[in-house]
């Protein structure tokens, strides 16, 4: 009890911000049914195009579906996005980064003009051609996003273990004798890993605002499906007399992007072995 | 007592105090210094003594979160209190600076002879061929070969001990009456080391030069400089000629730094460690700061600050044990 | 006596290739490269101290790391106990790694920040099952209690201490594997006089207590001569002299060794000199001057200095030394 609430106290403030918004957003993910006062597909056309009132906090939409109801509900898909979207990459990245860095050669050189190769390509534009040609959908946008993103990541890895290879401490466990496994994930990773996993945390709220443009733009989620994009996208013929469709799904990926964008700040500072 | 010339630079009661995360750190903690015309200066102590931030306060060359107090009087007027304008006048003409790294001091992508003949330009009224006639002038005087052609040169393309040398001259451009140099040979080879100092020593004594030398090692101290200030924790703990501080020091601190020295002489002797480690200078000091690890240390030490009271001509220190440490009369 | 050599060097090479820009290689020019070692010999006797001291850029840090095999040599041998080790791979490695340990310069750097004091000596026992995993912990604290930390530091990370109590960690962990030989790469320079003098002294009892054998690598020449029984001075990637410490301090026989002993800023004011112990600059180890590397600095240097390669022998008598010009010795 007292050494969590001891990590609690030294926590970052910006770790705490973030907790706390993802925490409630993990709610919403989770058990949507026991937050959103209504069922987020129920059609009602005695209330269509209400603006925000006490029965409709954030309103209803052209169909009467209540939009408080369908942007909770969205948080399912959206934060299983930025999970599913960027997982992949982390690990792929992470391990491609280690390798390549630490041993360089020509599995090195090789990676380095596949950098070169993707980082021509604007991300978006690359994502949305492969979704084209493997066709809409969730799990073909997870792929799309997963074959390009890992590069990043490895990228990431890579210039760090670099520095890290040539650090006193790896030669001292070479010195030691100790197995090439043995340093390269004790000695190498966990001082490598701070990084990779603040970007981490960064990627999760930029796949979300590209699930929502590709669901915007009918790559992504399909409707009816609740997405925050696809609710954006839903709402943006009606934005001249029903702002209230557009804006607020907007506002919960901001507000979803700022808890990741807080979480990886503090997960920084609480990383930081020094403090 | 020794009758010793109008200083100056005189340094009264210099405390310097950054804000930290930590809190206050209080790294320079009433400093007293005394220069006289011509004088050459050894500061001397272990990292975090406050040596290189009195030296820097002295010209107000700290970081905002430093604040400072006391005085330091450059020919009666307070560099700490005047206007930053007249500071600026002041450094550079009257008062130059060299630094440890003079990588980080010249200009990466200004050739040597363009860097000098811009101090030239500032300090004096030399016309362009006058600036580059003395900046030649001034590479020989400190010992660059072909000094001609190295004007067109980067700092780059000189060696470490080579652009000491060049930093050096760019700070005698405008023949200045005081040079504060900080470390300036830490970085340098044991040779190289030695052609800067001897450089240092006859620079000083050719154009009668006060100097200020900032160091850790004794030895440099030793090597160039007729009085030396020892430091500890913030403090002047002991200052006087070097070659009576050296031989009779009267503080426990400069008597157990030169004791820890290795002298040489005796082959695999152990050498005489102070024990224990600087105190933090974050929390409140009481009496002597050098209690704790001091081999004389008695009752009234750590409860009681020492005054700096005289122990020979010239020489000062603060220090219960001054007269024991001569009889090494150290407490049962 | 070199058949009483624990460790052995001989003519030891290492050059590290240059980049080559395009029109160096257009041109048909050869890749430059910098000699760090150009062919080194010195031995280490059980249980003494050598001391090997040069300015930056003599190879005293390759040599270092080729003896711990961080660097593979280009040419040469490295035996111990009378075995090549340059070749050894797999378990055989492992346990020449057991024999020969290293001690690093930077103690902020030298320490993974992420282990314990503990952890890191735990896992030097474990990875070479030197005690049985339930004497894990009472061997750390005896491994503290030789180089005088508290037994309490197992459970704190390296940056709550200090540089000097770190390097003692440093040491701590190269004692672990119980090695027959430390290479100490400029252990002490990276700290304050005080707290040097602590870890030279902690050096010179481990030594004493476990018949270690030490390589002690230092710029230092006042505390070179504290520590070590003999001697070798390098410059430019060669030894230039080798021999006891004390006969070599008292009367120098290469030009650049009595230089380096007079460069040394003594601490006694009375011995000031305004003369310059040596002239001219370092060369650079990318382009070494032909002949004897110290002759564009020598005071003594003669026409066959320019174009011949002094041999490391012992002229006249005495110790080796690589110089034309050396008389016998004079003491």
């Amino acid at each position: 009890m007292t050494a969590v609430a001891l990590a609690w106290r030294r926590a970052p403030v910006s770790l705490v911000a973030g907790v706390v918004i993802l925490a409630a957003l993990a709610v919403c993910a989770l058990a949507p049914g026991l937050i959103a006062p209504y069922d987020p597909l129920a059609f009602d056309y005695g209330a269509l195009l209400q603006p925000p009132s006490a029965p409709h906090p954030f309103g209803t939409d052209q169909f009467g579906r209540d939009i408080l109801s369908r942007t909770i509900a969205a948080a399912t898909v959206d934060l299983q996005i930025a999970i599913f979207a960027t997982l992949g990459p982390l690990v792929i990245g992470a391990i491609v980064g280690l390798l390549v860095g630490y041993y360089g050669g020509l599995a090195d050189a090789v990676f380095g003009r596949l950098v070169d190769l993707v980082v021509t390509f604007p991300f978006l534009v690359l994502v949305i051609a492969i979704v084209a040609v493997l066709g809409p959908g969730l799990s073909n946008m997870y792929i799309a996003i997963g074959v390009v993103g890992w590069v990043f990541y490895a990228r990431l890895m890579r210039a760090e273990v670099m520095v890290l290879r040539g650090q006193d401490y790896v030669s001292a466990a070479k010195v030691l004798g100790y197995p090439e496994r043995r340093i390269l994930l004790r000695h190498i990773l966990p001082n490598a890993a701070r990084p990779i996993l603040v970007y981490w945390m960064t990627d999760m709220a930029l796949a979300i605002l590209l699930g929502s443009s590709l669901g915007y733009l009918g790559l992504g989620a399909q409707p009816p499906t609740a997405e925050w994009g696809v609710l954006i996208a839903d709402g943006k013929n009606f934005f001249s007399q029903a702002w209230w469709i557009t804006v607020f799904p907007g506002a919960a990926i901001v507000l979803c992007g700022m808890g990741f964008s807080l979480f990886g700040d503090g997960l920084a500072d609480l990383m930081d072995v020094r403090r | 007592m020794t009758e010793r010339p109008q200083p100056i630079l005189e340094v009264r009661d210099l405390r310097v105090r950054f804000a930290t995360s930590r809190g206050e750190v209080r790294a320079v903690d009433g400093v007293n210094l005394a220069l006289a015309p011509g004088d050459t200066l050894g500061l001397v102590g272990e990292s975090g003594s406050g040596k290189s931030v009195t030296l820097r306060a002295i010209l107000r060359l700290l970081r905002s979160n430093a604040t400072t107090t006391g005085e330091a009087r450059w020919r009666g007027q307070d560099l700490l209190a005047m206007p930053e304008k007249r500071l600026r006048a002041l450094r550079g003409r009257e008062i130059a600076m060299i630094f440890q790294e003079p990588m980080s001091a010249l200009n990466p992508v200004i050739p040597i002879g363009v860097q000098i003949a811009e101090s030239l330009q500032a300090h004096t009224a030399l016309d362009a061929a006058g600036r580059r006639r003395r900046a030649i002038e001034l590479l020989d005087l400190v010992g660059i070969p072909s000094a001609a052609q190295r004007l067109a040169g980067y700092p780059h393309e000189f060696s470490g001990g080579m652009r000491q040398r060049a930093m050096i001259a760019i700070a005698l451009a405008a023949e200045p009456k005081l040079l504060l140099a900080d470390e300036p040979t830490t970085a340098l080879d044991v040779t190289i080391q030695d052609q800067i100092l001897k450089l240092l020593l006859r620079l000083s004594r050719e154009l009668g030069m006060a100097m200020v030398l900032v160091t850790h090692d004794l030895g440099v101290v030793a090597e160039t400089c007729e009085r030396v200030s020892v430091m500890y924790a913030g403090r002047v703990v002991e200052t006087g000629p070097v070659d009576r501080v050296f031989t009779a020091p009267g503080h426990a601190y400069t008597d157990a730094l030169l004791r820890s020295m290795p002298h040489g002489g005796v082959a695999r002797a152990p050498l005489r460690p102070i024990p224990g480690l600087p105190p933090r200078l974050d929390r409140p000091l009481q009496g002597c700061p050098f209690t704790p690890r001091c081999a004389y240390a008695e009752g009234r030490c750590g409860a009681e600050a020492p005054p700096f009271a005289p122990v020979a001509p010239g020489q000062e220190a603060a220090c219960w044990a001054s007269d024991r440490l001569a009889r090494r009369e150290v407490p049962a | 006596m070199k058949d009483g050599a624990l460790l052995q060097v001989e003519n030891l090479t290492k050059a590290f290739p240059l980049g080559r820009s395009l029109a160096d290689a257009l041109r048909g020019r050869p890749q430059r490269a910098l000699q760090a070692l150009g062919g080194v010999s010195l031995s280490v006797n059980r249980g003494e101290t050598l001391g090997v001291v040069g300015e930056s850029g003599c190879g005293k840090s390759t040599l270092a790391r080729c003896l711990v095999r961080l660097y593979e040599p280009d040419c040469g041998a490295v035996r111990f106990e009378g075995k090549d080790v340059l070749g050894l791979t797999g378990e055989a490695r492992r346990s020449y790694h057991r024999r020969v340990q290293m001690v690093f310069q930077d103690p902020y750097a030298s320490l993974n920040p992420r282990l314990s004091v503990g952890d890191a000596l735990a896992e030097a026992l474990t990875v070479h099952r030197i005690v049985e995993p339930s004497a894990t912990r009472d061997r750390v604290g005896a491994l503290l209690d030789l180089v005088h930390l508290p037994r309490d530091a197992a459970d704190r990370y390296p940056h709550e201490f200090s540089g000097g109590q770190r390097q003692r960690v440093g040491i701590a962990r190269a004692l672990a594997v119980e090695p027959s030989v430390i290479i100490a790469d400029e252990p002490v320079s990276a700290l304050d006089v005080s707290v040097q003098a602590q870890v030279v002294n902690l050096f010179l009892e481990l030594q004493d207590r476990l018949g270690l054998s030490l390589v002690f690598i230092t710029h230092d020449l006042r505390l070179v001569r504290h520590v070590s029984h003999r001697l070798a001075v390098m410059y430019l990637g060669k030894v230039v002299e080798t021999g006891d410490t004390e006969a070599v301090f008292t009367a120098p026989r290469h030009p650049y060794t009595r230089a380096l002993i007079a460069a040394v800023p003594q601490v006694d004011p009375h011995q000031r000199s305004t003369r310059e112990a040596v002239r001219g600059e370092l060369p650079s180890p990318i382009a070494p001057p032909p002949g004897c590397p110290f002759h564009p600095r020598c005071p003594i240097a003669e026409p066959r200095c320019r174009t011949e390669v002094p041999a490391l022998d012992r002229r006249h008598g005495g110790w080796p030394v690589a110089c034309h010009l050396a008389g016998a010795p004079s003491t």
